[in-house]
């Protein structure tokens, strides 16, 4: 059966004997020298040592740095940039840590195809050329029997774009990153509406210079997104008022002056209460209301009854303390931020959530000025002429007919949910290429992916390690980390405009490859080589980059460069005149567009299912030195941490019975088992209806030797999902679990869990050569 | 002279950072670390407190590691800096287990470890590592006999405290709450 081919493979490959390196410990530094001092690395190797500009990939940051090398081409260390506004020459953990991903023995070394052999599924390594041969030939295939809109991109990560640029090429533009519907979709859909334009990344906030900066459930510091770890900082030192709204005391919560330990689910209802202060009190901004908004009126009329009393029932928060740090807010105004958040697929409603935060921070006049939200500037570089796309049949879209119509990306898990063959779809998704995401702990439901994986006639994963979905795949690419490649020219918006470049600093390991390779390459295959028109991507970006008064030359000594602003335009000039790209001109607090589409011109609080007695609402978040699920087996990150534990208060333990380091398994709602036990870490700083996990742990996939097993998965208990009517975002947040002291039956592992699978994990045990 | 460095609590977020570019500088074997991250929980939800500190040794003016050392290999370098030659440490221990911050480790090779404040690059005139990459810049380092320094200054603005005061070893390492 067709159906049944797909079992999940432990990327071990036969006959790829001797792959293995051996580096237990990133033991580099050889020379010898005085004992008396400590062996750094600039004594071993002297001024002599060359260093290389990179910008990082271990998150979206995307911060420049330098990449130290000695005379052998071994990676020594990575430091900032001190020209770049992203980072100012202080990299986070996670970019100082990124040499663990260069020398992490686990990586992916060659290209492998799934094989059956004597009835055993097996990943067979294979050249180059083979790969790209077996996947022209299966894309090729899906395009004259199902048409190429059947292929989809999944990607995350610099490399995409070449990706993108090959399928596009080839006739399908479904080109979905997780990023949107999983995490920032919602506040850009409700920025959108609100203020005509979307906050994008890096965020625009201008907290180095605001003087009250609002969370709502964000986890800046524990979230490392460094140039806004940096500038909470400098916010820090210079007095500024943190308001930190989350049922957790996170490490921001600690450093503000008024933590806000609300019931979880119902921030929306506090964001109206503290707008109906703002316009009760008359603390808004008037002049910038009256200029600049449409339908002030009817937000008053909206929220007339939304009073602190009523959020106090809803939110546990007292309504002395809804009018404190409302009145808080108008003081600093308009050097005010009321945080826009980035994951922020919580309940479902969440578009209207960031929808009431956009609305706030109109009353407060912060958008567009010092302060609060900056206008971002960024250079455009020219793009090479190659032939137009072909025009394609169909889009994702039109898989869900009349629905979130207001996405303006495309959406991973709809993506998804379009390849398990329905009566009412004439035609499903027949191959993925998933390219740097691990869409197993990704997409929540779990149950729902692997459904679709089995209905694909392609899986192409193209990634740095064996993750779990590359144990789908039918075809696996690996690609050289970022420190050994070349990658497009960094253009990100900030307060002015900056280039950083990247290139190699270290031959590829391995048999690994760049992304813009693996593309053109793959294109060739495809017969579509006319669209990557050059030998080297070198080329391209040396053409690029003397468009703009730049060369490839100059780039690998500086780095960064960074531009003036052609206009001083960074924030809005007293009384000037602005159009707003709505529907009306103006900042919309009543939104057409919404209304357009059938949904609240303003948001409206609704009550979000609770937890039965016994469970607790799964909250999770992230620690400062890992990305995602990607980042645990990097030998030096996982030294780090290595592990998550499960944040349980101290009530509830006693309830239970639970102490400090004893481990549990966790059962969700729907009766889904976690795949491993997890420590309990009894602490005061979570509340009693609520536990908190670090995402990114519990990997099934044996070959991460360092990060297999350890923690779990918060992803496997996401089976719940609260999606957007709005925009397609998969609200995460509705989950509850509850506690297993005993480790559960097979049968209840079973349940709904893709890897359980006894016999196979002895197996791969055994023959695990390579 | 005399080395110091001041961390500002209230800003530190335990990114650990200073623990990875400490490792990346000094070729300080996975599994093993000079400075680490401690984060000490107060009080009862909801009206709690959090203090987060990048530690490290301490460069004791008063140490108990240098005084218990039967061979000189833990010594004071020039401002202050507590010191191991690893060819003269004979990986006894003592002073691993004097040291009242647990601020010292084994090192597989057969030696004694810990922080030297970067003294190599201090005598280029840099900073120590975690002080040059920390994203909060949350750690200030200098000497202590000059007013001017980064430091001084930051211990002049600002209330401070050192760790286990008690134990009487005269600490260099404050920190600003």
């Amino acid at each position: 059966m067709e159906t049944n081919r797909r079992q999940f493979i432990k990327v071990s490959a036969v006959g790829a004997g001797g792959l293995a390196i051996g580096l237990q410990t990133l033991s580099w530094a050889t020379g010898s020298k005085s004992e008396s001092e400590p062996i750094g690395i600039d004594d071993v190797k002297g001024p002599a040592q060359n260093r290389y500009p990179t910008y990082c990939e271990i998150c979206f940051w995307k911060c420049a740095g330098w990449t130290y090398t000695d005379e052998n081409d071994n990676i020594l260390k990575i430091i900032g940039n001190e020209n770049d506004p992203h980072c100012n020459g202080r990299l986070c953990p996670r970019g100082t840590g990124g040499i663990g991903m260069y020398y992490d023995d686990n990586r992916l070394k060659t290209p492998l195809i799934r094989k059956e052999i004597n009835g055993e599924q097996v990943f067979e390594k294979a050249s180059w050329d083979e790969a790209f041969d077996f996947i022209a030939k299966k894309m090729q295939k899906i395009a004259k029997e199902h048409g190429p809109e059947c292929i989809a991109l999944f990607n995350h990560g610099s490399g995409g774009k070449y990706l993108g640029h090959m399928l596009k090429a080839f006739g399908s533009d479904n080109v979905a990153a997780p990023s949107y519907a999983q995490c920032r979709g919602p506040r850009e859909v409700g920025f959108i509406a609100t203020f005509g334009s979307p906050i994008g990344s890096p965020e625009p906030t201008d907290i180095r210079d605001t003087k009250c900066l609002v969370l709502i459930g964000s986890h800046i510091g524990e979230n490392m997104h460094n140039g806004q770890v940096q500038e909470m900082s400098d916010a820090i030192d210079k007095r500024a008022t943190i308001i930190t709204v989350d049922p957790r005391y996170s490490t921001a919560a600690s450093k503000s002056k008024y933590w806000l330990p609300i019931k979880p689910a119902t921030d929306l209802a506090l964001l109206l209460a503290w707008t109906h202060v703002i316009i009760e009190e008359e603390l808004y901004d008037k002049e910038y209301i009256e200029k600049y908004s449409y339908g002030f009126d009817e937000l008053k009329a909206h929220v007339k009854n939304m009073t602190p009393e009523w959020a106090y029932g809803i939110t546990t928060i007292k309504p002395d303390v809804i009018r404190k740090t409302a009145r808080e807010m108008a003081n600093a105004a308009p050097a005010v931020i009321v945080h826009p958040g980035r994951h922020v697929t919580w309940y479902g409603d969440d578009t209207q959530r960031t929808r009431a935060i956009a609305i706030l921070n109109a009353l407060l006049g912060s958008w567009g000025r010092r302060g609060g939200f900056f206008i971002p500037d960024k250079i455009h570089l020219p793009k090479l002429k190659t032939p137009k796309y072909p025009k394609p049949q169909r889009t994702w879209k039109d898989a869900f007919p009349g629905k979130f119509r207001l996405a303006e990306l495309a959406l991973s898990s709809g993506i998804c949910e379009a390849t398990v063959p329905t009566t009412e779809r004439d035609c499903s998704f027949k191959a993925w290429i998933v390219y740097g995401t691990n869409l197993i702990e990704t997409l929540p439901n779990q149950a729902q992916t692997l459904e679709a994986i089995k209905n694909l006639d392609l899986l192409v994963a193209i990634d740095t390690m064996p993750m779990e979905i590359t144990g789908y795949a039918d075809v696996i690419l690996p690609e050289c980390t970022y420190l050994e490649r070349y990658d497009d020219i960094r253009t990100s918006g900030t307060r002015y405009p900056s280039i950083a470049l990247r290139m190699p600093a270290s031959p590829p390991k391995y048999d690994s490859k760049p992304a813009w390779w693996i593309a053109k390459n793959l294109a060739e295959k495809l017969g579509l080589g006319e669209y990557f028109p050059y030998d080297d991507i070198t080329e391209v970006l040396d053409w690029q980059l003397k468009q703009i008064g730049s060369s490839l030359e100059e780039m690998q000594k500086v780095g960064v460069k960074t531009f003036d602003r052609e206009y001083d335009d960074i924030f809005f000039k007293n009384d000037e005149d602005i159009e707003f790209n709505t529907n009306t001109g103006k900042i919309e607090l009543y939104s057409t567009a919404m209304l357009d589409e059938g949904f609240d011109p303003m948001p409206v609080y609704t009550k979000h299912p609770e937890p039965d007695p016994g469970f607790y609402r799964l909250i999770y978040g992230r620690a400062p030195m890992h990305t995602f699920s990607r980042t645990t087996n990097n030998p030096l990150l996982n030294d780090l941490m290595d592990e998550n534990k499960i944040w349980i208060n101290p009530k509830v333990a006693a309830q239970w019975g639970l102490t400090t380091g004893q481990e549990i398994w966790l059962k969700n709602q729907d009766g889904i088992v976690s795949n491993f036990p997890v420590k309990v870490r009894v602490t005061e700083r979570i509340r009693w209806d609520s536990i908190y996990i670090v995402h990114g742990f519990g990997h099934t996939n044996k070959k991460l030797t360092r990060t297999y097993g350890k923690g779990v998965s918060d992803q496997k208990l996401i089976t719940n999902v609260m999606t957007d009517p709005v925009m397609g975002g998969t609200g995460m947040r509705g989950n509850f679990v509850t506690f297993l002291t005993e480790k559960p039956s097979e049968e209840e592992m079973k349940k709904g869990n893709p890897y359980f699978n006894k016999e196979d994990s002895v197996k791969v045990g055994k023959e695990d050569k390579s | 002279m005399r080395y110091a460095m001041a961390i500002d609590t209230r800003k530190c977020v335990g990114c650990s950072d200073c623990v990875v570019a400490c490792q990346t500088e000094n070729n300080v074997p996975v599994g093993f670390c000079r400075d680490w991250i401690t984060e000490t929980v107060d009080g009862t939800y909801p009206s709690l407190e959090l203090e987060i500190r990048s530690e490290r040794c301490n460069h004791c003016d008063n140490a108990p590691c240098v005084r218990c050392c039967p061979t000189g290999a833990s010594h004071f370098e020039d401002g202050g800096i507590v010191s191991v030659t690893h060819n003269e440490c004979i990986g006894c221990g003592a002073c691993v287990q004097s040291c009242p911050y647990d601020a010292r480790y084994s090192h597989p090779e057969g030696y004694v470890d810990k922080c030297t404040f970067c003294l190599h690059r201090v005598k280029k005139g840099d900073q120590p590592a975690c002080v040059s990459v920390c994203p909060t810049k949350c750690m200030y380092f200098g000497d202590l006999d000059d007013p001017n320094s980064d430091v001084s200054k930051a211990l002049r603005h600002r209330k401070h405290k050192t760790l286990a005061p008690e134990a009487g070893t005269k600490p260099q390492i404050f920190y600003l709450t």
